[in-house]
């Protein structure tokens, strides 16, 4: 590669952040007139959260039944099965439940909100908007921002719910855990920091995915292949920033 | 429903609602108009035609104020786009009302909503007035049986009208028709025809009507412009731009595939490139 095109992509490369981070400002200005529309902004939850539900539930219940197999596995070796309630909870709540939900989060809902705003900019619908003096921040891009926002915790502690029952049939009924201490083991040994830890990392992940596909929505090129180019951009940005910043985030954490 | 008061003072020209005085625009150094300058009268059909790609639409956009001249200015009710603040503008905008080339409605709301849309942005009108104006302008379109039903289960014709009544339901001072008659059946251009003059003899609303279907428009329209090539090239009464004698004017009026515009577009000899290369290849 030449020294030229790396230079452009560079160029390219800091002029979206710039631009993201421009939007991010505006966006957030818009959250307050959009949040006096909550009709508007319930319903971009109900189609982040409650549309993304079965695809949280089942990944859920794998991630939390293999946590189980291989909890158990490398649990058996040291005698201390009984301490697989404590691994799931833990590896859940502090990481599998908000990465894994934030990587669904941008294949499903991310995907779908930037297809869908990025058709509405193709249908000249967002134009037509501003022609009626209505701001397509506040209307389509703020409620849809803000709905990302509360969907993802939520769907992350389904997440985590689902995947402790999924560890649990695994460790306990298949592989004959004990019960007792499975539960109560977990109960003593997890604490409210570790779950702050996820709801907060959540919470981030939140942002950035829902971000990243309303931006690329808003701004992708009015055309076919404009909007699927989007569409890919949001989903391989959306999961590479969650592990950055899921990496940064545990590094603090610690 | 309070309509906002005029904004501006308006000279002895007050009869002059758009003035766009020498225009400079262009897109990534492309120029797209080199000094356009016309003027829209109140009450009257004004049409804009041209070949396509003239810059008709980007014509709208700048007169909407969604985007700005790189020189020139456009005033409109004698006010000059660029000094205006986005509150302003927004203000000047609930004054018109726009139809957009495919209609553009809002597809995740029906026909109802659609044209109740700017009523629910912009006013607190209780919902049986609301109710009672969406589908007084449903009708004067002929679709109020059809406002239960989504912009998907409309054909173009339809989707049109709606966004006719749409555009008309703040009634607005003045309407832009950006290509209201592309793509559509005979029935159905004659009906945004009979709409488009209706809405400005019976409501009085100054007409801005973009399209490059000359027939049509030569019917209705009291003033026309002739874009090309990023200027002004002819002014006057369909009669008159009929009658004209340039060249330029006459092919666009005729419909003749070759004059001034040419057919084809820049390339190669013609011999040249279909035998050049391959001349004594295969027997």
């Amino acid at each position: 590669m030449s020294a030229a095109t790396d230079t452009n992509l560079i160029v390219r490369f800091v002029r979206t952040v710039g631009q993201s981070a421009l939007f991010f400002l505006s966006l957030l200005r818009h959250v307050i007139p959009a949040l006096a529309r909550p009709r508007l902004v319930v319903h971009q939850i109900y189609n982040a959260g409650a549309r993304s539900l079965i695809v949280i539930m089942l990944s859920g219940f794998f991630v939390g039944a293999v946590l189980g197999l291989q909890g158990f596995d490398l649990l058996q070796r040291f005698g201390s099965e009984e301490a697989l309630g404590v691994a799931a909870a833990l590896g859940l709540l502090k990481e599998l439940s908000p990465v894994v939900t934030a990587l669904l989060f941008a294949g499903r809902a991310g995907t779908s909100l930037t297809s869908e705003i990025g058709l509405m900019r193709a249908t000249e619908q967002l134009q037509a908007m501003e022609v009626m003096a209505v701001d397509p921040m506040r209307y389509v891009a703020a409620p849809r921002f803000i709905g990302g926002i509360v969907a993802m915790p939520l769907l992350a502690a389904v997440f985590s719910i689902v995947g402790l029952y999924g560890a649990q049939l695994v460790g306990v009924q298949l592989m004959g855990v004990d019960p007792g201490s499975f539960w109560s083991q977990m109960q003593s040994a997890v604490e409210l920091n570790d779950v702050t830890e996820g709801v907060i990392k959540s919470l981030v992940f939140g942002v950035a995915c829902s971000l990243i596909a309303v931006f690329e929505g808003y701004h992708a090129t009015p055309t076919a292949e404009g909007v699927g180019l989007a569409t890919t951009r949001t989903v391989v940005a959306s999961s590479v920033l969650t592990l950055l910043l899921d990496l940064m985030m545990t590094a603090t954490f610690l | 429903m309070q309509r906002p008061a005029a904004a501006g003072s308006l000279g002895p020209d007050n009869d002059i609602i758009v003035d766009v005085r020498d225009v400079h625009y262009a897109v990534n150094a492309r120029p797209i108009f080199n000094g356009i300058s016309l003027t829209v009268r109140r009450g009257r059909i004004t049409a804009i035609m041209g070949p396509s790609g003239t810059g008709k639409s980007t014509l709208l956009r700048l007169i909407t104020a969604q985007i700005q001249p790189d020189r020139g200015s456009i005033v409109v009710w004698g006010n000059d786009l660029s000094t205006l603040k986005p509150g302003e503008i927004y203000g000047m905008r609930k004054r018109m009302g726009m139809l957009f080339q495919q209609g553009a409605l809002l597809t995740d709301l029906n026909v109802f909503e659609n044209v109740a849309f700017p009523l629910r942005e912009h006013t607190k009108l209780p919902e049986p007035v609301i109710r009672a104006l969406v589908l007084t302008k449903l009708h004067a379109v002929g679709l109020r049986g059809a406002a239960e039903l989504m912009p998907a289960e409309l054909s173009g014709g339809m989707a049109r009208r709606v966004a006719l009544a749409r555009a008309i339901v703040m009634d607005p001072d003045v309407l832009i028709y950006d290509e209201p008659f592309v793509g559509l059946d005979p029935i159905s251009m004659g009906v945004i025809l009979r709409l488009i003059r209706s809405m400005n003899e019976g409501l009085g609303i100054t007409s801005i009507v973009v399209s490059h279907d000359v027939q049509e428009l030569s019917t209705i329209a009291h003033d026309s412009y002739l874009l090309s090539g990023g200027r002004v090239v002819a002014a006057g009464t369909p009669q008159e731009l009929a009658a004209s004698t340039s060249g330029e004017v006459r092919q666009f009026m005729t419909g003749s595939d070759d004059g001034p515009v040419p057919f084809h577009y820049p390339a190669p000899d013609y011999a040249q490139q279909l035998f050049g290369d391959s001349r004594g290849g295969r027997r």
